[in-house]
């Protein structure tokens, strides 16, 4: 390890409501690969953010080759050298190799491009990287690795000297991971600094020098790799809070019957061989890291997206789920992730919103019934508390809180047994939260049954009765909550098998 | 922060009243300024006040409001409809063709034009619910596909149906009808009866109900449960049974027609509906808006020459008018992105 390339201090940034980064610290020398650990939501990816200038720090100093540096935007970052390698890729398909590395600063020969030496330029590159890649080839021909590749070789052709990797492994295969790990130590023996985000417990082991822990937006510690176990990182990452709230054991009675059963359930590479059971006034929770698959499982499922093989039971039937239409007259609900892309109709009154999913029952003869659907509207308007003026409200001008309740009275007017709820409370403040959770243990009571998938580890120990871990697309843990803990849940979450 | 946010005020005192609210602003706008053109082409021209302006105005109006509320369907669930313009003449040329060149019943003639459009819809419907192909580039090769066919049908031949005063020449009084002396508009009758019926479809029925949120939000609609493709099929039948009824609207106002003509038409219908405040994205409008916008386009046709602006600069005109309507468009959808 070198001298220290990058130094930030102190680093502040709050957004409407949220306190995303609380004195921060982050260090990185020249030569060495420095892993940023924490959970969802910890603020790993709004402190890289700070750095590259996509967002503007509140307070504290970023000091960068021995100057005290704040970058506007990621283009004058780059041009310092400090450049993010994303976990989406940010190519253009059609455009060649080459074309897509020198995007934006094209080769020039007089008035035209010149390809030809684009061409050459790139392969120096690669060579340069031992990357075997054509440079004259559509980038969209690629495997995701190679892809990849490209990114890092165009990081490095900005004559970078911090690269930060935003989950570079999370598409790749084993072989592409190794590929890449070369490159990586290949960037450190060249006194690179290099910032390594990910979430694979293993890999943080494998690449990485020092270890750096947030937990909830704050600075936990660092570590040096090496002098550390797996378990030491995941405590520093899950923290010693104890949620008084938490559920101690499972509400469900012993004998509830089961009444959804999923079996070995396949839907391309996010949901393999997936097999759960959920019991009548159980909540289920479905906890893991950010593309665990779990909402990808709850889609198929659900008949959203097509699976490839698997056997659903509802109440020890089997049943044929290929569209949302099938799931539907099966009694499950699904409360997307995305409520304004999936779940609302914002344009469209609450009362309209609230029957989308059961319009059948509110006609008189061919006609709707104005009167009766409003009523319906009107009541669970009353029952959720939804704050508005009156049902024939635009949803678009309600607050966040507000539509998951009208999505959640859409299905609670259709009667349904079964309701996947997908973050249910994300973007959602403190007191719509209770309310929701509240809400969701008076549908139990009455015997209704729920699949909760939530990326907040006090809100799966608060609110389930048992708990499905996911790891790249696989089940990698099931947990009663009496032996539940956060440590047990983020062992399996970072599991690869 | 939420509960805060719960009631965002939106509008001022004028769009807040409840009656603008009912009716809508940009109906309301619309037809301020369909009063405004009607006054401003009377104050320049004596002749435009005449009654025989406003059959002819008329004459104008029938076809483009069934093209135009056919296609308000379309529009509503996102997708579009280019065949109308020309599908709307080679149903019709085929239908006057059966009438004329092949001696058989006029009510064979209607059926058939009726009949082919509500075909070409289907097929339309098809090609974008099943086969996946954008609504755009769908509807454009049936385009084609009619232009071609209407002429191979009737041998390259120009067709006119039955006229006025002929034995079979019926069709004709459907939309205008006399009356001792006076010649009477009746067409209006039957564009406000289905403008009444749609509106009622529209806004009470279950079909109507889901085309409107399929092309709000697609994917909301098809996880709860709603057949997207069964509907967005629905709206572009609807939209070729009112093309073949707009053939006979225009077989029976103008004269001869060529075939593999009507090119263009569609986009004035596409126009009117905009203009009535359909959303090109999809999801809001109405068809009594899209009358609105019919209205608007038939006086500026008709008006436009009184004032001594022939037909180049109509289209100049239509191009600016049109271009504010989307402008419209497109402030409402910001607002909804907030």
């Amino acid at each position: 390890m070198g001298d220290v390339i990058l130094t930030m201090k102190g680093i502040d940034k709050s957004f409407p409501g949220v306190h995303a980064l609380d004195h921060v610290d982050l260090e990185v020398r020249r030569g060495e690969v420095h892993a940023l650990m924490g959970e969802n939501g910890a603020g790993k990816s709004t402190l890289m953010k700070v750095l590259t200038g996509i967002y503007k720090k509140d307070a504290g100093t970023i000091t960068y080759e021995g100057k005290e540096v704040e970058f506007s935007n990621p283009r004058e970052a780059q041009d310092a050298g400090v450049v993010i390698v994303h976990q989406e890729l940010n190519m253009m398909g059609h455009l060649t190799v080459a074309q897509n590395i020198f995007i934006g600063r094209e080769i020039m020969r007089g008035k035209f491009i010149d390809d030809k030496k684009m061409n050459e330029e790139a392969r120096k590159l690669f060579d340069r990287l031992g990357i075997d890649i054509d440079p004259t080839e559509t980038m969209s021909r690629l495997t995701v690795g190679k892809q990849q590749m490209c990114e890092i070789a165009k990081a490095i052709s900005h004559d970078a000297k911090l690269i930060i990797f935003d989950e570079p492994s999370a598409a790749l295969t084993e072989a592409e991971i190794e590929e890449l790990f070369k490159i990586i130590r290949d960037l450190r023996d060249r006194q690179l600094g290099i910032v390594y985000i990910s979430h694979r417990m293993d890999e943080i082991k494998v690449i990485t020098d020092r270890v750096t822990v947030m937990r909830d937006g704050a600075y936990v510690g660092t570590l040096i790799t090496e002098d550390c176990t797996k378990d030491d990182i995941i405590s520093m990452m899950v923290g010693r809070v104890i949620y008084e709230e938490g559920k101690t054991e499972s509400h469900v009675a012993p004998d509830a019957p089961v009444v959804l059963k999923v079996d070995h359930l396949n839907a391309g590479r996010m949901v393999q061989d997936v097999s759960f059971e959920l019991r009548k006034g159980e909540i289920l929770g479905f906890s893991g890291l950010m593309g665990a698959g779990r909402t990808e499982t709850a889609r198929a499922l659900f008949g959203a997206d097509p699976k490839e093989s698997g056997d659903i039971y509802v109440n020890g039937q089997k049943v044929t789920i290929k569209s949302p239409q099938d799931a539907v007259k099966c009694g499950i609900g699904y409360l997307s992730e995305d409520r304004k892309r999936y779940g609302i109709v914002v344009e469209k009154t609450i009362a309209e919103n609230s029957t989308l999913a059961t319009l059948k029952r509110f006609m008189k003869g061919i006609f709707i019934d104005n009167k009766k659907e409003n009523e319906a509207a009107q009541n669970y308007v009353d029952i959720l508390k939804t704050k508005t003026p009156g049902v024939d409200q635009l949803v678009v001008n309600l607050s966040g809180g507000n539509q998951q309740k009208v999505v959640i009275a859409k299905w609670l007017v259709r009667d349904c047994d079964i309701l996947i709820f997908d973050e249910p409370t994300r973007g959602i403040d403190v007191g719509a939260k209770n309310e929701i959770y509240h809400l969701m243990n008076e549908l139990v009571d009455q015997g209704k049954s729920i699949i909760m998938i939530s990326s907040e580890m006090s809100e799966i120990l608060r609110m389930s009765d048992r708990i499905v871990v996911m790891c790249e697309g696989r089940k990698t843990g099931e947990l009663g909550i009496e032996e539940a803990t956060q440590e047990k849940i983020m062992h399996a979450a970072t599991r690869r098998d | 922060m939420a509960d805060k946010t719960a009631n965002k005020k939106t509008g001022n005192a004028f769009t807040n009243n409840p009656l603008v609210k009912l009716i809508g602003v940009q109906k309301i706008v619309v037809l301020l300024v369909l009063i405004l053109l009607i006054v401003f082409f009377r104050a320049n021209s004596t002749a435009f006040g005449k009654y025989s302006t406003l059959l002819s105005i008329m004459d104008y109006t029938y076809y483009l409001a069934f093209l135009a509320m056919g296609v308000t369907f379309c529009l509503l669930t996102g997708g579009v409809d280019l065949s109308i313009g020309t599908g709307m003449f080679c149903y019709a040329i085929i239908g006057g063709y059966l009438i004329t060149h092949k001696d058989m019943p006029v009510i064979v003639g209607i059926l058939v034009t009726m009949l082919l459009g509500l075909a070409m819809g289907t097929i339309n419907g098809l090609i974008v619910t099943r086969g996946g192909h954008a609504p755009f580039l769908a509807t454009l090769c049936t385009m084609m596909i009619a232009r071609g066919l209407g002429a191979i049908a009737t041998n390259s031949t120009s067709v006119t149906w039955p006229a006025y005063s002929a034995a079979n020449g019926w069709t004709r009084r459907i939309f205008k009808i006399t009356i001792g002396n006076t010649k009477y508009p009746l067409g209006l009758l039957w564009v406000i009866l289905l403008m009444i019926a749609f509106s009622v479809f529209l806004n009470r029925t279950r079909p109507g109900r889901y085309i409107t949120a399929i092309g709000s939000n697609e994917e909301a609609a098809r996880l709860s449960g709603v057949n997207v493709k069964n509907y967005k099929m629905l709206a572009y039948m609807i939209c070729g049974l009112c093309t073949g009824l707009a053939g006979l609207a225009y077989s029976s106002a103008f004269q001869s027609m060529a075939p593999s003509g009507g090119g263009g038409i569609e986009l004035n219908a596409i126009g009117a509906a905009i203009i009535g405040g359909t959303s090109m994205s999809g999801g809001s409008g109405s068809v009594v808006g899209t009358i609105l916008g019919v209205f608007i386009m038939s006086v500026l046709q008709t008006g436009l020459p009184y004032i001594g602006l022939q037909a180049n600069y109509q289209q100049i005109i239509i191009g600016l008018v049109l271009i504010v309507a989307v402008y419209i468009d497109v402030l409402k959808n910001k607002r909804l992105a907030r």
